[in-house]
Parts: C-alpha cells; structure tokens; sequence
C-alpha cells in the first residue's frame, strides 16, 4: 500500500528536469519535498499525481501503474490542490467547492454531495462566504476555497480504498493561523488508507510536520528520511547553499533551522 | 444577486411566447390570433386556404419567426460554450471566424455550383449549402484556435488578433464569390456581412431546427464537465474531466450549429455575447442553467431584433445585423474594458 516511483528521469526538450527519482511514500505518513526554487518539486507532484505522462520510469499506485487508470477512476480517489487557480466567470464559494465532487455525481449532485460540501465548508471557516462571488475574494481565501474543493474531491474513499493527497505549495497567501490550520488538517485525515504528499516552502514548516521529508536539487533527491535523522547544517548548505544553524524545539525537541 | 430559478425560467418563457406571437402578428400585413388559429386548423386538416392573411402566415411570418427564433437560440449557446472553452467572456462566434469561415464555406457553392459535379450535387441534394458552410466554418475556427493557441494555452490577445484575420479572409472569400457570380439569384454581400431572415423557408427551418436540437441536446450532457472546465484545464483533468476530448467535441457541435444558421441567414454579430453576458448577471455561471436559459433568451432576443428589423423603416427592411450590433458593439468594448484592459496578459 503506497506510491512509489522507480527510476523517473523526465525532461523538455533537452533539458533534464528530474533525474533518475526512486522512492517511496507510505500512507498514514506525512510525506513533505522540500528543495530550492526550480528543482523540479511542481513536476514531481504532476508526475506522481498523473497530470504528466510523458516520463520514462514507472509510477504505481500499489500494485497498479498509474497509467492504467482513467481520469475519472484517478479523480475519484486522488485530488490535487495547485499553487494557483483562477476562475474566468463569476462563482459563488459554494459553487466552487461543489466543482470538486464532478467525479462522484453524473449530472446533479446527490444529498450526500451536498452535505459533504457543507462539511468542509464549515472546516475551513467559510460558512459566511458561501454565497460570495469568488473573484471578490483576496488570494488567501481563495486559496482556502480551492482546498475546501480538493478536501471534497476525496472526503470519502470508497471502502478499503486508498485515497491520495497532493499539496503543490498550499501555503502561500496564508497567514500562520492558516498556514497551521491546513497542515494539521491534512495530518488529521491520514490513516492507513490515506497517503499524503506535500510540497513546502518553509523549512521549518517541513520540519515540524514531516514524518518523511524529501530534500531535492536539480532534479534529484540528495536526502530522504525522518527529518530528526537526516537534518543538519550540512544538509542545508549543500540543498539551499545557506549556513544555517539548527537547534532543538524547545517544547517538541524537533529540529529547527536559524538563518 | 441572483434571481430565484424556477420564476426566472417561467417568466423568461412566457415572455418568449409573447414575443414570438407578436413578431407573427406584425409586419406589413397584420395577422390576427384567430386567422393564426384557421390557418393552423386548415393546415392540419390539410386543406388549401385563400386567405391571404392565412397564407402570409403559414409561407412567410410562421417560418421566419421560427428560423430566427432558433437561429437565436443557436447563437446563444454557442457563446455561452465558445466562452467556458476559452475561458474568456469576450468570445463568440462573430469574432472567432467561425460564422464568417462558414459564410465563405456557403458562398462558395451559390457562386460557383455551376462548375461543381452533378453527382456531387445530387449525392448532398438540398444539404450542399449546409455542408460547405460547416467545412468552412470548421477550418476557419481551427485555424484561429491552432494559431492562436500557445503552451497548450489560448489567451486573448492572440485569439482576437488572429480571429480578425481569419474573419478578413473569410469575409474577403465572400465578397470575391458575391462578385463572380453569375447566378442572378446569388445573393448580395449585404446577406452575408449583416444577415437578414427575409428568405426563410420551411426546409430551413426543418434543417436548422433539427441541427440544432441535436447539437444542443449534446452540449448540455456536457454541462458539467464544462463547469469543471471552469477552473483551467489541469484542474479540469485533476477532477476526472478527459479535457481534449470535451474540448474538441464541444468545438465541432459548436461549429455545426453555428455554420447551418450562418448558411442561412448570414452572420449576425454579438448574439452570442450579449446573452451569455445579461445571463450570467441574473442566474451565474453554472451551464447546467446557462445553456437552457440561453436557449429561451437568444430565441427572445433574436425574434425582437427581426422585428425591429422590419418594423423600424417598414415599408423597407434592414438587415438585422445592424441592430445587433447597435447593441452588441458597445458591450464588447465595456467587456473588453472591464475583463482585460486592466490585466497583464491582454
């Protein structure tokens, strides 16, 4: 039961944006990539989340390649929140929100679908802009919406199923209250059958939450663990070409980075 | 604000009958709701009438109502898919190439079907003019998407640039052919720039009726996955939508619809903007809505402008072109201004 990548090299044109990527994600786990500007961290989420195809390697979901599924099947038990998405046409929140259970109805939403939308309304503290008009909405609400719709998206996995959990960078826009709100309930959903892997910018962040943290650079994991076991000064310098020191967390014990 | 949905519709409904009863009844001869009803019940008993009135109505008011009221509604919807497609409110069928691509497409064969093969005629019977207008209006819209079209993404500026190319060429194609006919009876670039419903027929109003039923029965199934759409093309595949394949469907419904009304009566400008538009205003964006309530409102829309088109220089006609641009032109630049001269990619 996981995601795993076997030897994935992907490139455009010439240029090698992921090199030789083996490795593993496990559910129940809070599995975080982390790495500089422009080491291939978006890419690996659309790779390993199917939006890209054109790769050589394999990717499996358990024992099934990716590959194999339809859109539809992939849709209704893996959902993506992005770095940024914007509307064209006037919506109100509700709306938006509704567009994330597409793959569970055919043509109108059932009463479960309803109820689901208003669930994780409610959890993201949007209950008093349901009826607002999306576009009115600065960028951290908006974001706060979108991951209301990803939430939907796969808030009941059919049983014994696995579901899945991207985050490609949710935190940008968000306040630390959000900021602490959207990973603790991303860590709240995780269960054997809930796999999730995230995207972060913060190091920090990355350190207090990850249970397996995934260092990038250029296209390549250089480290991969438990955070507590792999961090440290020369890490850092060689992923982000930054002294740093690190400390422990006074209350948690868990590694922090000073720069 | 939005308006509650079930009032709306039927309100939107009666007035459309209203509307459509009083386009029949007025004109250079004026028909009363009863000689409607002889005409009607001789009709049906198979009878010939010699009313004139009855005549008037059953050969010329009843057909043209109901070519225009469908050719309303096709260009309604037509906007209202052709903007969730490319994500841009300021889309329509007018600017796109596609009706000007089929004008040509329609053109081509009352110039030059002297030359064309009669097999070739015979085989495609009364639907030569259908099919050339949907070859054509087909290439032209490729044309601009494809060119128009960068990084999997189409984004405005290109779109309309190239689109008034394409219409240039497509509306130039016209002119050469209205100018080398020979046909007496080829009709005048006036038709073709501005349209008119004067010639209706029976037989059109079978075939557009029938295109369109077709056509828009589709579309709506797709409704859904067009709100998905909504979100950009990689949400769109992220939520199970097969993005190419809805993509490349809607855009030759699309095009179908849109070229058979244009083979007919011309291009007509801004329906498909202006609909969508007043629409989204009073009920949203959800084409589970839209798509049905641009139906009633285009037909509605449309069968006003034809009156007006009669009626305004009676004895004289002009052509309902005019009046929907008078209306559509200005609320293209106010979309324009609005959606995209403030914004970096325009």
């Amino acid at each position: 039961m996981m995601i795993s990548a076997e030897q994935i090299n992907y490139s455009i044109g010439n240029k090698n944006i992921l090199n030789n990527i083996s490795i593993q994600f496990l559910p129940g786990r809070c599995n975080l990539i982390i790495g500089p500007n422009g080491s291939g961290k978006s890419t690996l989420i659309k790779l390993l989340s199917g939006e890209l195809d054109n790769y050589d390697g394999r990717i499996m979901y358990n024992s099934s390649d990716i590959k194999t599924f339809t859109k539809l099947k992939l849709a209704a038990s893996r959902a993506v929140l992005s770095q940024q998405t914007e509307l064209g046409f006037p919506m109100t929140v509700e709306e938006v929100v509704m567009l994330g259970r597409n793959p569970h109805f055919e043509f109108n939403p059932s009463k479960k679908d309803i109820e689901i939308v208003k669930e994780v309304i409610a959890l993201l503290d949007l209950n008093s802009f349901i009826d607002r008009n999306y576009q009115t909405l600065s960028g951290g609400e908006k974001q706060r919406v979108h991951y209301a719709r990803v939430l939907a998206q796969i808030w009941e996995s059919p049983k014994g199923e696995q579901r899945y959990l991207f985050l490609d960078e949710p935190l940008n826009n968000l306040d630390i209250y959000y900021q602490e709100l959207f990973l603790s309930i991303a860590v709240s959903l995780l269960n054997e059958t809930t796999t999730l892997i995230g995207v972060v910018h913060d190091i920090n962040i990355a350190l207090r939450y990850a249970d397996q943290l995934s260092f990038l650079k250029e296209g390549a994991i250089i480290k991969n663990g438990a955070p507590e076991k792999i961090v440290d000064a020369i890490l850092i310098k060689e992923v982000f070409n930054v002294d740093t020191q690190i400390i422990a967390h006074p209350a948690t014990g868990k590694p922090i980075v000073l720069f | 604000m939005r308006l509650n949905n079930k009032i709306f519709f039927i309100v939107l409904i009666i007035i459309l009958l209203l509307v459509l009863i009083a386009a029949i009844a007025l004109g250079a001869v004026q028909i009363l709701p009863s000689e409607m009803m002889s005409a009607l019940m001789h009709w049906f008993k198979g009878e010939q009438s010699n009313s004139i009135y009855e005549n008037v109505f059953l050969q010329l008011r009843l057909p043209r109502v109901l070519l225009c009221a469908i050719t309303g509604a096709i260009l309604a919807v037509s906007g209202v898919l052709m903007q969730g497609l490319f994500r841009n409110p300021v889309v329509e069928p007018g600017l796109i190439g596609t009706s000007a691509g089929a004008a040509f497409g329609a053109s081509i064969v009352f110039s030059l079907s002297p030359f064309m093969s009669p097999l070739f005629k015979t085989i495609l019977g009364p639907f030569l003019v259908p099919v050339f207008a949907f070859m054509g209006g087909l290439a032209a819209t490729y044309l601009v998407y494809s060119l128009a079209k960068n990084n999997k993404r189409v984004s405005i500026l290109p779109l309309l640039l190239v689109g008034m190319a394409i219409n240039a060429i497509g509306l130039s194609g016209v002119g050469l052919m209205t100018y080398i006919a020979r046909d007496p009876q080829a009709r005048s670039i006036t038709f073709w720039n501005l349209g008119t419903f004067s010639g209706a027929s029976w037989f059109q109003v079978l075939v557009t009726g029938m295109v369109a039923l077709v056509c828009i029965y589709i579309s709506f199934r797709q409704a859904k996955k067009l709100n998905v759409l909504l979100l950009g093309e990689q949400e769109a595949g992220y939520l199970g939508v097969e993005v190419n394949k809805l993509k490349t469907g809607i855009l030759i419904v699309n095009t179908a619809m849109v070229s058979v009304a244009t083979a007919f009566v011309g291009v007509i400008a801004f329906m498909g903007l202006i609909v969508p538009h007043v629409l989204r205003l009073l009920i949203g964006s959800d084409n589970r809505k839209l798509i049905p309530a641009s139906i009633i409102m285009g037909a509605l829309l449309l069968t006003l402008a034809d009156m007006g088109a009669r009626l305004l220089l009676a004895p004289a006609e002009m052509p309902i072109g005019i009046i929907t641009s008078i209306i559509g032109a200005p609320l293209y630049i106010f979309l324009l201004k609005k959606y995209h001269f403030n914004q970096n990619h325009l």
